[in-house]
């Protein structure tokens, strides 16, 4: 398998805190990976640097082959990766149908004298912005909605308008930060199926999840990180049996298997 | 122009042609109807005009973008400084208006950037603070740069600025039709205001349904957002800051013209304060609202100044309340009322790039 992000040993420091310390991981072109941990591990912390929001005192991102610009979100989604929030960020202001169209903002080209003299080239351009948000809005299932303005949806559709949006970005890495947090289980089984979608569609997901059943079930490959280090990355069968990660999760110390029962 | 048409009471929803119609009459004949109430009505009306021209540009910054300008007033200095210095016997320069207008644009959107590169990261009050003094500083250069080398003439400013001179057509001249009617130049400066100001409403609207506006919007609406959907906030901020300056730039040019003077007292921070309560008043963030704040507001105190002095003779035989302080009292008593009462302004911004036509046309076609 193709790698598409290889990220080598990212340290950030806040202060004297130490939130990511040397963290290497590899995702693969087409799988739905990962990233657990503990609260307080540093998983938020990692998107953050991977999408450009904080600038790592250490280490480097490759993706697709090349080196990924640190802290510059607009250079990370133009290379290809979008990204969602763990508490929804959407424009609150805004309908739905704008915040995707919003979206397209770094793969459209419009500019102020061409929006004045209303080039074809823009008129065109628009015309497919408003038509492919549109496609997305109904692509996660909430087209009905496009005319509704974004903070009156309910929470599980902000949180679906949310990834409509960063697809918008048209990205080969889709991030997502806790897509679940605070749904109930059919609202989780739907993102579930949707996740798979977008998986098979050909967009690489990156997963942040505390649910662990929807993490295991989904996930081909996972990270563990605890106190922001990595100690674990499997395949979620041999992640599950890894005495590091029980113990990072229940406490107390590695001990052999057979005395994980004290 | 649609949504002033729907702004109207009563006929705008009914019918929206018509309403239309009305409007354009309304805009084509208001100095004909400003001049039944004496000729110092249509002046007063080519005023108003620039400051819709200033409080478009202003809800651009304010309103679509969401950064907080208390200083915008610099602008309008500028262009109109810029207009004094290139048109008038202080330089022995007469250069022709379609060179000193732009120019003026050039330099006010420069002002605007210079505004803007060092409070990219401020907002909210902290960069009003920093708008605020930026609009002090210009206003202040503007009154001491007469000394040691004199450039701006300092307190007593710069007069007998060129009119405007439309291709050899002097406009500040009457104009003979015929042998029985005159035309008076008032009347033709606001002809060329209203010009400027349907072009700067067709621009703004474009703008506003373009992937720029959404760009303005989202950073508004949520920054981190905005830079998550790999917006370049920086750069969208410096285009909102300059393309905002230069409307400020151009009505700062025209009125330069129209007056024949200009003088630092002009560009006072009550101004700024001024043109931003317009777009408060009329509703922050759409175009209907904010021109009818900006004609709201001028003619507000114009009136006072006919109604109250008259009044208060007839009433108290002498004039009790300056009508200059009757101004601000009314004033400050208008807003409060509008943010109790109606806190999006008088015409609030809804949101406008959902394009239902487009969407219902889609589904139509299914």
């Amino acid at each position: 398998m193709i790698t598409l992000l290889e990220a080598r040993g990212i340290t950030k420091r806040f202060g004297g805190l130490t939130a990511l310390s040397d963290v290497s991981l590899t995702i693969r072109k087409g799988e739905v990976y990962g990233l657990i941990g503990p609260n307080g591990a540093g998983k938020t912390t990692f998107f953050n640097v991977l999408t450009g929001a904080y600038t790592p005192e250490e280490g480097e991102l490759v993706f697709n082959g090349s080196e990924l610009p640190l802290g510059k979100p607009h250079k990370v989604v133009e290379a290809g990766i979008a990204r969602t929030f763990q508490n929804i960020r959407l424009f609150r202001d805004m309908t739905a149908l704008e915040n995707v169209m919003a979206g397209h903002h770094i793969r459209s080209r419009a500019n102020p004298f061409s929006i004045l003299l209303q080039t074809k080239h823009a008129k065109e351009e628009e015309r497919l912005i408003t038509e492919r948000a549109y496609e997305l809005l109904k692509y996660v299932g909430i087209e009905r909605f496009a005319d509704t303005i974004s903070k009156n949806l309910s929470y599980g559709d902000q949180r679906r308008l949310e990834i409509a949006r960063a697809l918008a970005t048209e990205p080969q890495l889709l991030a997502l930060d806790e897509p679940a947090a605070g749904m109930n289980a059919t609202e989780t089984a739907r993102l579930r199926e949707l996740v798979q979608t977008i998986r098979h569609d050909g967009v690489t997901v990156l997963l942040i999840e505390h649910d662990v059943k929807l993490v295991m079930g989904l996930c081909d490959r996972l990270a563990v990180l605890d106190f922001g280090r990595k100690i674990a990355e499997d395949v979620p069968a041999e992640v599950q049996q890894s005495d590091a990660v029980i113990a990072a999760y229940l406490g107390g110390h590695a001990t052999p298997k057979a005395g994980a029962n004290p | 122009m649609n949504e002033l048409a729907l702004a109207i009471p009563w006929l705008g929803k009914r019918n929206p042609a018509a309403a239309r119609w009305v409007l354009v009459l309304l805009a084509v004949g208001a100095p004909l109807i400003a001049m039944l109430f004496g000729k110092s009505w249509v002046r007063i009306l080519d005023f108003a005009m620039l400051y819709v021209m200033l409080a478009i540009g202003l809800n651009l910054v304010v309103g679509f973008a969401g950064l907080l300008d208390l200083g915008y007033i610099a602008f309008y200095a500028v262009g109109a400084y810029t207009f004094a210095f290139l048109a008038s016997p202080h330089f022995e320069l007469h250069l022709p208006f379609w060179l000193v207008l732009p120019l003026g644009a050039v330099f006010a959107a420069l002002a605007g950037i210079i505004l803007g590169l060092p409070t990219l990261r401020l907002r909210g009050d902290y960069l009003a603070i920093v708008t605020l003094g930026f609009g002090e500083i210009v206003r202040i250069f503007m009154n001491n740069l007469n000394h040691p080398i004199n450039i701006t003439n300092g307190p007593q400013g710069i007069n007998m600025i060129d009119p405007l001179v439309l291709f050899g057509w002097d406009i500040s001249k009457p104009l003979k039709v015929g042998d029985e009617i005159t035309i008076n130049s008032l009347f033709l400066y606001y002809y060329v205001f209203l010009a400027c100001v349907v072009l700067s409403v067709v621009f703004v609207q474009r703008l506003q349904v373009s992937r720029v506006g959404r760009a303005w919007a989202a950073i508004r609406d949520d920054e981190l957002a905005a830079k998550a959907i790999g917006i370049n906030t920086r750069n969208m901020k410096l285009l909102a800051f300059s393309l905002g300056a230069t409307f400020g730039g151009v009505a700062g040019g025209l009125f330069a013209a129209f007056q024949g003077f200009v003088s630092p007292e002009s560009f006072s921070l009550m101004e700024s304060i001024a043109v931003l309560t317009m777009i408060v008043f009329g509703g922050m963030g759409n175009l209907a609202g904010v021109i009818v704040g900006a004609l709201a507001l001028t003619a507000l105190p114009e009136v006072l100044r006919h109604v109250a002095v008259p009044v208060q003779q007839a009433v108290f035989g002498h004039v009790l309340l300056d009508p200059e302080v009757l101004r601000m009292l009314l004033l400050s008593l208008a807003m409060i009322f509008m943010m109790l009462l109606r806190p999006a302004g008088l015409i609030p911004a809804y949101s406008r790039y959902s394009r239902p036509e487009l969407v219902v046309g889609k589904e139509a076609g299914r």
